[in-house]
């Protein structure tokens, strides 16, 4: 009898916001609360679902931290669906989660990652290691893999700032979950290849803050030349990219006047040069 | 077999209140005061990790005397319902009042119908942008809830503590003058006239918090040095 009690207990204590609610609030979860073969006959039946996607994120190490950037742009099929978008948010103090992939499903994983890392801090006392929050990520990936296989992916790009070691670390993912850290620089999404051919030319290593910043922006603004889903700086509408610095003091955003600055002298420089890229 | 005795209900209540009274009384003192900055929470508590006082959520802070473990699973059970409704409704929907009315239907519930009463009694605190908007509420074992204003003394010799911190109370105290009628009203039921940082939990719910340092969680625990710091600063 004692046993029992103290084995319910000792089953019942968790720090995991996401296990919680799988346990007592199931609907609110973001994925995984329709049977597998349920939603797989669901999508047999019916034409693949048109959602709003977003697009490009880039990050970076710098000297003293990481940063990541994402462009405005989500795109549902040739239409642009939204010109406004964020796709870069902090995660925590120390960390900041860019995604690309269907939007609501990603702003709802997003939203449940926060939490997440809020919820085992209040409960523990203490922040959850940079590595026990890449796999929570993870997991979470993992659990949205049957709406992957819907055509409704979300794949992350994971960054923060490793206090114990003393530098920034950047984590990316693949729809099943698997999580691979990676070094210098990395991107995801629609746009990500002519980002990351622009990252190549552009990183160095050692670079300073400001200068991660305008590489950042240049990068995004490669990729938005080449991709139609990827949106680039748009001084009509005043829309910049949204960038995160995370550093030993924490996860701070580049404010919009720094980034229209930066972007202002990509778009000059470019027009200077007269060439065709 | 032994035979069953009657009891009445009047005498049952009374006998659990008391157990529960006593329980309480045991231990140490835990202060919640409303300043011109915002909340201040604190305890006497000797262990830097076993804490008394939690945050919440954004805006809202808890402390309880009594039984760890009782009152440390109404805290976790309290984080659990705050998140799990800002997930669903939105962040702002997270009140005081709501988790203090949760609180007082399970401290009713446990007092009537479990075995024993949680020998626990509980503040939630909610900061607000005015100090006239802010909310102190003081839970007891059997699931009374009083809004109290200004401040809230609970376990240990709550009467004199009480006494001492009335009579210094002011809406103008700033953190560091808080801290220290705190600790002047801690320190009223015993022979020193001061405790060591070491033998204090600090927390503050920041009025200022978006401003000052750029998040809404309010909620601030402060380390030994800070509390030092606060208490050495100019009266």
């Amino acid at each position: 009898m004692q046993e029992t009690t103290a084995n319910r207990v000792a089953a019942n204590a968790t720090s995991s916001f996401t296990e919680h609610l799988q346990r007592e609030r199931p609907d609110l979860m973001p994925f995984g609360h329709m049977p597998f073969n349920q939603l797989l006959a669901a999508g047999q039946t019916t034409a693949p679902l048109q959602a709003p996607h977003g697009t490009t994120i880039v990050a970076m190490s710098y000297a003293g931290g990481v940063l990541m950037a994402g462009d405005r742009r989500a795109t549902m099929g040739n239409v642009i669906a939204s010109r406004h978008i964020e796709k870069v948010f902090p995660a925590d103090q120390y960390s900041v989660l860019g995604i690309a992939g269907t939007a609501g499903i990603a702003l709802d994983i997003t939203r449940l990652f926060q939490v997440e890392l809020e919820h085992y801090e209040k409960i523990e006392g203490t922040l959850l290691s940079l590595d026990g929050k890449a796999n929570r990520l993870g997991a979470m990936v993992r659990g949205n893999l049957p709406m992957a296989m819907q055509g409704l992916a979300v794949v992350p790009l994971f960054a923060g700032f490793d206090r114990p070691a003393g530098f920034g670390r950047l984590f990316s993912y693949d729809v099943t979950g698997g999580r691979y850290e990676e070094q210098e620089h990395h991107a995801v999404g629609s746009g990500s290849m002519f980002a990351r051919g622009a990252l190549k030319k552009l990183w160095r290593p050692g670079l300073s803050e400001q200068d991660a910043v305008a590489v950042a922006v240049e990068a995004l603004y490669d990729a938005a030349d080449d991709d139609s889903a990827t949106g680039g700086p748009d001084p009509v509408r005043q829309l910049w990219p949204v960038v995160y610095v995370v550093n030993r003091t924490g996860a701070v955003r580049v404010p919009d006047r720094d980034l229209a600055a930066v972007a202002g002298r990509i778009i000059e420089s470019r027009a200077v040069a007269q060439r065709e890229a | 077999m032994t035979q069953q005795f009657y009891v009445s209900p009047e005498q049952l209540m009374k006998d659990r209140a008391d157990f529960a009274r006593k329980g309480i009384a045991r231990g140490r003192s835990v202060v919640v005061i409303s300043c011109k900055d915002g909340i201040a929470l604190v305890a006497e508590n000797p262990s830097p990790s076993l804490h008394k006082i939690g945050e919440i959520y954004d805006k809202i802070a808890f402390a309880a005397v009594g039984k760890y473990n009782e009152f440390e699973s109404l805290r976790q059970a309290g984080v659990r319902y705050a998140d799990v409704r800002g997930y669903s409704y939105d962040r702002e929907d997270v009140t005081a009042r709501g988790l203090a009315s949760v609180y007082a239907q399970s401290l009713g519930a446990v007092f009537t119908a479990e075995q024993k009463p949680f020998e626990v009694e509980l503040a939630v605190a909610e900061v607000a942008q005015t100090q006239e908007a802010d909310h102190l509420y003081r839970l007891t074992f059997d699931g009374s809830i009083a809004d109290e204003h200004g401040f809230i003394v609970m376990g240990g010799q709550a009467d004199k503590v009480s006494e001492a911190v009335a009579a210094g109370w002011q809406g103008e105290l700033d953190f560091a003058g808080a801290i220290r009628l705190a600790l002047a009203g801690l320190v009223a039921d015993k022979e020193t006239t001061t405790l060591p940082a070491s033998a204090l939990e600090v927390a503050v719910l920041d009025r200022g918090s978006e401003t000052g340092r750029g998040t809404r969680r309010a909620f601030r625990r402060l380390e030994d040095a800070d509390i030092v710091a606060l208490l050495a600063e100019e009266k």
